[in-house]
C-alpha cells in the first residue's frame, strides 16, 4: 500500500499535505481500497469553517457512505469540483487528482496531532 | 458480536485466499468483495459468477401429512409444485408479519426442502417446531450443506463443461440431483440476481473441491468469485426484497407488493385473517421502487422520504445501480402517494432530492 513518506495522516485515513499557511486534504491509498468504487463525493462549501475532527466531505461508494474529517482547525479555501463529475479520481489517483479539499489551518502547531508516514504505516498494519 | 463469534462457512479459507474482504452478516462471516463489486456485478450481468450461499439454512419437512401442515404454515400453495419444483413463499406470524421468506421445494410426495435466511435459520426452526403437527418429522440440516449460487448468462456453457454437453439443467424453479466426481450435487434453477442460474447444494466437506472445480471449468466463460455486495445490489436492480431491510416482522407481503405468493383461497393458513383485512382495506403503506431524478448521492436505507414537504415514508433498501449508473431504492411509502409515475423527495443529510416511483423491474435486460 502506497504512504508517501513526504505527507501527515490522519487517524481517519486522511492524507495532509503541508502548502505554506493551507494544508490539502485527500484520503490515503489504503482507505480507497477499503472503500472501493467511489460513486458520489459531497465536498465541502468554501469559505466553511471547520474544528478538527469535525465531518466536513462525504464519500459514498456502493455500499456506504463515509465521512471525511477536517484533520486541523481551519476554512475550507478550495474543493476539487472534478470529483462532482468524476468521483472514480479517488480510487484512481488518491494523493494526486483525487484531493478532496484546500483548508486555511488557524494554527500550524496544530499539525503537530498528526501522524508521520511511519506512523500511519504502523496503523494499517 | 466479536469477529470469533461469527460461523465460518466451509468456503471461508477460499475466500481469504483469494483476497475475499471478510464482514459479519446474519451471524457468519462472509466475502462482501473480492476487489470491486462493481466489476463482480458486470461479471454476473455479462458472464458468469458465482457466491458462497453456505449460510443460507436447509430445513427438510417430511412425513404423511407434510403438505397439508406446510400448507398451513407457509403463505403460497404447496400443493401446486410437482414433485421437483420449488415456490417463493412466506413464513407469517400470527399478525401476518414476516417472519422469513424462502423457497419451498417439494422433493418427494410428502417431502420438502425448506431453503431459508441465514440470521432466520434458527428462528424459523423454532416457530415450525413449535407448531408442528403429530406425524411431520421436521430437521435443520443447514450445518452439513455448502451451496453455491452461479448466476449470468453464461451458466449454462458452464455446466455444460462440467457435467457433459448431454446433460440438461433443470427448467426454472426446477430442482435436480446430479454426481459430479464423487459429489452429490443438489441443482436448482433460481436465483437472486436477475439472471439465468443455479443455486447447487452438497455436502459441507465437499465444499472446496467443487468451488475450486467451477472457478476452473469456468475460466473460459469469464467466471469470478463474487461476494454479498454485488449480490445485494443486483437484486436491488430487481426489486427482490431483502429479510431484515425491506421484509421484517412488521410488513406483510401485500404491504411488501408480494401478494402474488400468497394464496388468500387457501381455507387456512397463519396470517391469512389479517391478509384478508389488508386486502379489503388496502394497506396503509407499500414498498415502492424509486429512482433519483438527477445525478447525486445516492439513497440509503432510513433515508426520509417526502411529497410535497409532508413525510410519506422511509427507504429500505437504496444504492447507486452500477448496471444504471443511478440511484436507485426501494421505499415504504404511503399507499396515497405510492403510485408508479409519482415524484417523490428523498432526504439526504438535510437536502430533499427529487425521485420518481418506478416499476418493477428497476433494471431490464436490453
Amino acid at each position: 500500500m502506497n504512504v508517501p513518506d513526504d505527507l501527515l495522516y490522519a487517524e481517519t485515513h486522511e492524507w495532509i499535505k503541508r502548502e505554506r499557511e493551507n494544508v490539502r486534504v485527500g484520503i490515503t491509498d489504503h482507505a480507497q481500497s477499503e472503500l472501493t468504487d467511489v460513486v458520489y463525493v459531497e465536498l465541502p462549501k468554501k469559505d466553511r469553517q471547520a474544528n478538527a475532527k469535525e465531518a466536513i466531505a462525504v464519500v459514498e461508494s456502493v455500499k456506504a457512505a463515509s465521512d471525511i474529517y477536517a484533520p486541523v482547525k481551519g476554512t475550507v479555501v478550495e474543493a476539487n469540483k472534478a470529483l462532482e463529475s468524476n468521483p472514480a479520481l479517488l480510487n484512481t489517483d488518491p494523493f494526486g487528482e483525487g484531493w478532496i479539499f484546500v483548508l486555511k489551518i488557524d494554527n500550524a502547531d496544530d499539525l503537530k496531532q498528526l501522524k508521520d508516514a511511519a506512523a500511519y504505516r504502523k496503523q494499517i498494519g | 458480536m466479536s469477529e470469533s463469534a461469527q460461523k465460518r462457512t466451509p468456503l471461508y479459507d477460499e475466500h481469504v485466499r483469494r483476497g475475499g474482504k471478510m464482514i459479519p452478516f446474519g451471524g457468519w462471516l462472509m466475502p462482501v468483495q473480492y476487489n470491486s463489486i462493481v466489476e463482480e456485478l458486470r461479471v454476473v450481468r455479462n458472464n458468469v459468477g458465482m457466491f458462497d450461499i453456505s449460510h443460507m439454512g436447509q430445513l427438510i419437512v417430511d412425513g404423511r401429512s407434510a403438505r397439508e401442515w406446510l400448507n398451513k404454515m407457509l403463505t403460497n400453495n404447496i400443493d401446486k409444485p410437482d414433485v421437483g419444483s420449488g415456490q417463493y413463499t412466506f413464513l407469517l406470524n400470527e399478525h401476518a408479519g414476516i417472519i422469513d421468506d424462502l423457497i419451498g421445494y417439494r422433493i418427494g410426495e410428502e417431502k420438502f426442502l425448506l431453503v431459508v435466511n441465514a440470521s432466520r435459520t434458527d428462528e424459523d426452526f423454532a416457530w415450525l417446531d413449535r407448531h408442528r403437527s403429530h406425524d411431520v418429522d421436521l430437521r435443520n440440516r443447514s450445518a452439513e450443506f455448502g451451496g453455491v449460487a452461479i448466476q449470468g448468462p453464461r451458466v449454462v456453457d458452464l455446466f455444460h463443461r462440467l457435467l457433459g454437453d448431454d446433460v440438461d439443467l433443470p427448467a426454472r424453479n426446477q430442482i435436480v440431483d446430479f454426481k459430479l466426481e464423487r459429489m452429490s450435487l443438489t441443482i436448482a434453477r433460481t436465483g437472486y440476481t436477475g439472471e439465468d442460474g443455479v443455486e447447487v447444494f452438497f455436502s459441507a466437506s465437499d465444499a472446496p473441491k467443487f468451488w475450486n472445480l467451477v472457478l476452473e471449468k469456468g475460466e473460459r466463460f469469464g467466471i469470478k468469485p463474487c461476494g454479498l455486495g454485488a449480490r445485494d445490489t443486483l437484486r436491488l436492480e430487481m426489486c427482490y426484497p431483502l429479510n431484515g431491510s425491506d421484509l421484517s416482522p412488521e410488513r406483510n407481503p401485500i404491504e411488501a407488493g408480494l401478494g402474488s405468493f400468497v394464496d388468500l383461497t387457501k381455507p387456512d393458513f397463519i396470517g391469512r385473517e389479517v391478509l384478508l383485512r389488508t386486502k379489503k382495506d388496502g394497506p396503509r403503506e407499500k414498498l415502492v421502487p424509486f429512482r433519483m431524478k438527477d445525478k447525486g448521492p445516492p439513497p440509503r436505507p432510513h433515508y426520509l422520504v417526502f411529497d410535497n414537504g409532508e413525510r410519506v415514508g422511509e427507504v429500505t433498501s437504496g444504492t447507486l445501480s452500477p448496471s444504471l449508473n443511478w440511484g436507485v431504492g426501494m421505499a415504504y411509502v404511503s399507499t396515497p402517494h405510492a403510485k408508479i409515475g409519482s415524484k417523490i423527495d428523498i432526504e439526504i443529510r438535510g437536502q430533499k432530492f427529487p425521485a420518481t416511483i418506478e416499476k418493477k423491474p428497476l433494471y431490464k435486460k436490453s
